[in-house]
């Protein structure tokens, strides 16, 4: 079954609560910026604006960086929205703001449009419009093409979806230097292959409760065996291009070192998860739980390795 | 159509509001005036970080403010 339209189609989702006035308090509201996805934003986000040749004044950067938040918590407001009635039959979503019905889903849709309208205009404003722009296609593309179209329709969505989470670095990069090149592309390519084999690993002992939803994720539609199979061909993929910034020569040995030590790992990982059975479940939770230290781990040293001491020379200057 | 010449039964707005808040209004319980004074400082105060994000920037910019790039 496949759920054709979300913002509460039902119009039973905290019906008894529209008559009365809102109980939402700012803890409700910051949830519904999905912080923890926020912190993944603003890092990777940084990563690229410190990598970045050219001159930025920290006050600037700082704006940046604060917009590029706000428009991830614009995002994540606007899908939290849409999605209240998937949220409120999945366990792990249940327990969100507008299923629980303490933010009408009015509120919520407003509180997005307005944090997005922000950040953008701010980020034109104060920083540059290139940027901006990029901003607004990561929200209208996280909430549009993937909350409202992909997400409900096809087992591909996590993989076009992951665009979205793609993007900071690059807006970051832009921030500084108001173009684009080939560096913040690869960094584009490397959350974007991560992206897969990190929520199919969480689908893969989540299966229960997507179907349940009936969100069209890969292991409710294809299998287990066929989403072990894709986890691991998208691994092969991902471990190659998180060494490519030191193949072409963008950073240092330590770089070149983590991500071939981190792919490794990564692979064998990824090789438990199509050897393991059901239900054993152990290797999937393993690689989720890996894959965030990957990512995590390559852009830190991307940012010790190349960033640190630009950001330095920047804050001097 | 003057004020004089209005049809019986049609009553002003302001008469209207008077009535339901004297007699059926919302009347809101602690928790959610609790709720609402929350909200509302937190609304205050980004407002006010905005204002001085856009005040400093002004002077990171100095004259410069005008220009942005594309």
């Amino acid at each position: 079954m496949l759920v054709s339209k979300g913002a509460d189609p039902s119009g039973t989702l905290a019906a008894s609560s529209l008559a009365e006035p809102s109980l939402a308090t700012v803890g409700d509201y910051i949830v519904l910026m999905k912080p923890r996805v926020m912190s993944l934003v603003v890092f990777t986000a940084l990563v690229g604006l410190a990598v970045a040749p050219g001159s930025l004044h920290p006050v600037t950067a700082f704006t940046a960086l604060l917009c590029i938040a706000v428009g991830a918590g614009a995002a994540g407001a606007l899908n939290m929205w849409y999605d209240a009635d998937v949220d409120a039959v999945m366990i792990r979503t249940s327990r969100r703001p507008v299923p629980m019905g303490r933010v009408r889903p009015g509120e919520a849709l407003s509180f997005g449009l307005m944090l997005a309208g922000f950040a953008v205009v701010t980020l034109g404003l104060l920083v540059n419009w290139l940027a901006a722009a990029l901003l607004a296609f990561t929200i209208f593309f996280y909430v549009v093409i993937y909350t409202v179209w992909l997400k409900r329709s096809t087992p591909q969505n996590i993989v076009i979806g992951g665009a979205a989470g793609a993007f900071p670095p690059m807006i970051g990069w832009v921030a500084v230097t108001s173009s684009l090149s080939f560096e913040p592309v690869l960094l584009f390519l490397i959350i974007f292959f991560w992206t897969p084999p990190h929520f199919w690993a969480l689908a893969l002992y989540r299966a229960d409760d997507y179907a349940r939803a009936g969100i069209p994720m890969l292991p409710v539609v294809s299998g287990d065996a066929s989403t072990r199979r894709h986890i691991l061909l998208y691994t092969l993929v991902l471990v190659p291009l998180g060494t490519a910034p030191w193949l072409f020569g963008y950073t240092g040995p330590l770089y070149g070192a983590t991500a071939a030590l981190m792919g490794v790992i990564m692979l064998g990982l990824g090789w438990q998860v199509l050897r393991e059975k059901r239900p054993a479940e152990r290797a999937s939770r393993n690689l989720f739980a890996f894959s965030i230290l990957y990512l995590f781990l390559l852009f830190a040293v991307l940012l010790v390795e190349r960033g640190w001491g630009g950001l330095i020379v920047r804050l001097a200057s | 159509m003057g004020w004089a010449d209005r049809p019986a039964g049609v009553v002003s707005i302001g008469t209207v509001m008077n009535e339901q808040s004297d007699d059926d209004g919302i009347v809101l319980t602690e928790a959610q005036k609790r709720a609402r004074r929350s909200r509302s400082i937190a609304i205050a105060l980004a407002l006010g970080a905005l204002v001085i994000l856009f005040y400093v920037m002004t002077l990171v910019k100095g004259p410069g403010v005008l220009i942005r790039p594309i």
